[in-house]
């Protein structure tokens, strides 16, 4: 067979536990030959789920994966060769070093004096000669980390699968591990397909990084890319620090946001609404008469290599990072430079959701009813003396065959801790929470599956149990027949 | 007033001298004398000439060693499968197996005794069938616990691991998760072996006319031969002692290596 380029392939993997929970949905991935990709979110992001169905623990229920162009996704993981560094590293107790490493290649029925050969080779290139016959109790968690990664190589897989292999390592450790991983997949030219919450490890070591979150892919592409050009403002806010801004084009490569006027590289429609994002290292800071913004400082920390500045413009509150020290409270301009503005065109983020009509005739959401008038909203229906509700025709209406969606934007919602309150509709938990400069953006996950995105310009801690109240005059709805 | 530890000590010391120590040095008295209150060997050669004695303590050896492989054989499963499965009523199907312990002994025997009887006829027919049915199921929830708890110890991704290095289901059960549940098999025989082989109430409820240790040892003392009877409970103690010297060993070994102690 011709030897393809892409060693393996998803397409649209999606993962759908019993419960309902979709912790991975449409994942289209091509990775090449001798590549270092990682898989880069926050903790439940699903990536670590991807992870496991391409080593088989788990089943895609939706979706193929392809090894060399064959479809694996039914394959037990024996059958793969594919190996695993787990991120509790996973060796077995009751083995020493040398039977652990040994274990696939015994499965394999490989002479004894050839296992040996390949065992002490792999122990030479993890640093860790003549430690065959140490138990693994007795090893530190670094020397047992290296030898998970031992036990994996040692059976040549095509990929090798790391599960945030370093995150029991302290620090110093850890940016040594890193540095050796990437100096062994030079070395040896097999796939990796890393798995991390940890940016900056991502950003060190991948060819490539898939930036993950709630199960979907938001970005694909080289570090510098994802770093330099984040599609949305998921990405840049977990990547790297950012300062994000709503904001309006105001002509060709013209925007304004945070209160400004700016000059950026992005050619978009006027009027578009968007998102700019200024890396903090980005902004100068000049005098207030030079600058396209200024304010105040309100606060400096000083983080060893630059200085930490906020600066408080108008409403807006901006993080600058420089070499050069201000001080506290003292008047700034702040300049940004065409390219170091970085616009996407805004998501839209109306929340839009459906609402029943119930027995009673009466429009309900989350079990509790609406006081908004049908008859106004179903065009020709009008009410009987049994209060049912009769269309054009004068046939009394099936609550099943009408489906009413409602809409409401993210600042027409109100949050409030008193879940209680006659006027909360529904209650749910933050999980997501991005500042935008003068306020913050929510994402509300609620008992009914429906998330809720709402702006509100005070800050709440991610998982805080809210009521939401949706105001009726700002709600909008349509009928679908 | 303050009391040191040594203090609050004597109650169990007293305790120890009175009900362990003392009992004790009475059979070592009884054993190594005769009628007259003299010293003598002959009980501990009449042990191993008698072959009605040695008699007993094979069959006694055959009934505990069948008992403990059957437990084994249908505990391990359970546990196996109460500890890996996923089921949200795991918590029921445990209480159904321990549940029997919480009735009373003679009850649950009087119960197996009527079914035996039902489907045997006459109890009289399959004695040793019988002691073993009847010790499998008295002891049967003492081998379920620790094999359970030591399996439900066990990491998942060990498993895992093994199935990634190429061993199929099988081959990983028989490389990582029975030799890591070890301790769990240890302690469940030690506790299920050496009582089988002395519980003959099991036997003596089921009608059954034949001897283990605990009946023979039960036999001399009814017939006033304190001296035969004391020499036989030595040796049998004798015999305990030797035995858990060697599954403690064992597991230590397993302890050091990280497995799942009860």
């Amino acid at each position: 067979m011709e030897k393809q380029e892409n060693i393996i392939e998803l397409k649209h993997i999606s993962r759908t536990f019993s419960d309902g929970f979709k912790a991975v949905s449409d994942f289209n991935l091509e990775v090449k030959r001798g590549e270092f990709v990682t898989f880069l979110g926050p903790s439940g992001c699903g990536k670590t789920t991807t992870l496991r169905m391409i080593a088989g623990f788990d089943m895609p229920t939706e979706g193929d994966i392809l090894l060399n162009g064959r479809d694996i996704s039914k394959l037990p993981p024996n059958e793969r060769p594919i190996n695993t560094v787990f991120q509790r590293y996973a060796l077995f107790p009751h083995m020493n070093v040398y039977e652990n490493i040994a274990f696939g290649l015994k499965l394999k029925k490989m002479p004894k004096d050839e296992i040996k050969k390949k065992v002490k080779k792999v122990l030479e290139l993890v640093d860790l000669e003549g430690f065959e016959k140490r138990s693994v109790p007795t090893l530190s968690g670094g020397q047992q980390q290296r030898v998970a990664i031992a036990r994996a190589l040692v059976n040549e897989p095509e990929i090798l699968l790391l599960d945030e292999p370093l995150g029991a390592l302290d620090l110093k450790m850890r940016k040594e591990m890193q540095i050796e991983l990437k100096a062994m997949h030079d070395e040896l030219g097999i796939t990796f397909i890393y798995v991390t919450h940890d940016q900056e490890e991502a950003l060190t070591m991948s060819d490539k990084i898939v930036v993950m979150s709630e199960g979907k892919i938001q970005q694909i592409g080289t570090p510098e890319d994802i770093y330099n050009e984040p599609q949305n403002a998921f990405v840049a806010d977990f990547i790297g620090d950012s300062n994000i801004f709503n904001g309006i084009m105001t002509g060709n490569m013209t925007a304004r946001f945070a209160g400004g006027q700016f000059t950026c590289v992005d050619d978009v429609t006027e009027g578009t609404q968007i998102t700019a994002v200024l890396r903090p290292e980005d902004i100068e800071l000049t005098a207030p008469e030079n600058g396209q913004i200024r304010g105040k400082v309100i606060s400096v920390i000083f983080k060893g290599i630059h200085y930490e500045i906020t600066v408080q413009s108008g409403r807006y509150e901006v993080v600058i990072q420089s070499t050069k020290s201000a001080e506290v409270g003292s008047e700034v301009g702040m300049r940004v430079e065409p390219d170091g503005i970085h616009i996407m065109i805004a998501e839209d983020h109306t929340n839009v959701f459906p609402v029943d009509m119930n027995r009673n005739h009466r429009l309900e959401f989350n079990e509790q009813e609406l006081d908004v008038s049908l008859t106004q909203l179903i065009k020709g229906s009008r009410r009987n003396e049994n209060h049912e509700l009769l269309d054009e025709n004068g046939e009394v209406i099936d609550p099943e065959k009408i489906h009413i969606i409602a809409a409401i934007e993210p600042q027409d919602i109100r949050m409030t801790d008193d879940v209680d309150d006659e006027q909360v509709l529904i209650e749910g938990t933050i999980s997501n929470l991005i500042y935008k400069g003068d306020h913050y953006s929510y994402v509300i996950n609620t008992d009914v599956g429906q998330d809720f995105i709402v702006d509100d310009e005070y800050l709440w801690n991610m998982g805080d149990q809210v009521g939401l109240i949706l105001p009726l005059d700002k709600m909008r709805f349509t009928v679908k027949k | 007033m303050r009391f040191s530890r040594k203090t609050l000590g004597i109650p169990y010391a007293v305790f120890l001298l009175l009900f362990v120590v003392a009992p004790l040095l009475v059979l070592f008295y009884y054993a190594f004398t005769n009628g007259q209150g003299v010293f003598t060997l002959k009980n501990l050669t009449d042990f191993f000439t008698d072959p009605n004695t040695l008699g007993t303590l094979a069959y006694s050896f055959a009934v505990s060693l069948a008992t403990t492989v059957l437990c084994l054989l249908i505990a391990y499963p359970v546990a196996y499968i109460l500890a890996t499965s996923k089921l949200k009523a795991k918590s029921v199907i445990i209480m159904i197996f321990i549940l029997p312990m919480w009735i009373n002994f003679s009850l649950r025997v009087t119960a197996l005794k009527e079914i035996l009887t039902i489907i045997e006829g006459n109890l009289a027919f399959y004695p040793f069938l019988n002691s073993v049915l009847g010790m499998t199921y008295d002891f049967l929830p003492f081998m379920i616990l620790p094999i359970y708890n030591s399996i439900v110890k066990l990491d998942i991704s060990l498993n895992e691991a093994a199935r990634d290095l190429g061993a199929n289901g099988r081959m990983a059960f028989l490389r990582v998760t029975l030799p890591l549940s070890l301790p769990g098999i240890i302690s469940g025989v030690s506790m299920v072996f050496l009582p089988a082989m002395t519980n003959y109430v099991v036997l003596d409820m089921l009608y059954n006319s034949t001897y283990i240790m605990g009946s023979l040892i039960g036999s001399y003392f009814n017939a006033y031969n304190w001296h035969g009877g004391s020499m036989i409970a030595l040796v049998l103690l004798g015999i305990i002692c030797v035995f858990s010297l060697i599954t403690n060993g064992k597991e230590d070994e397993e302890a050091k290596t990280g497995g799942a102690l009860l």
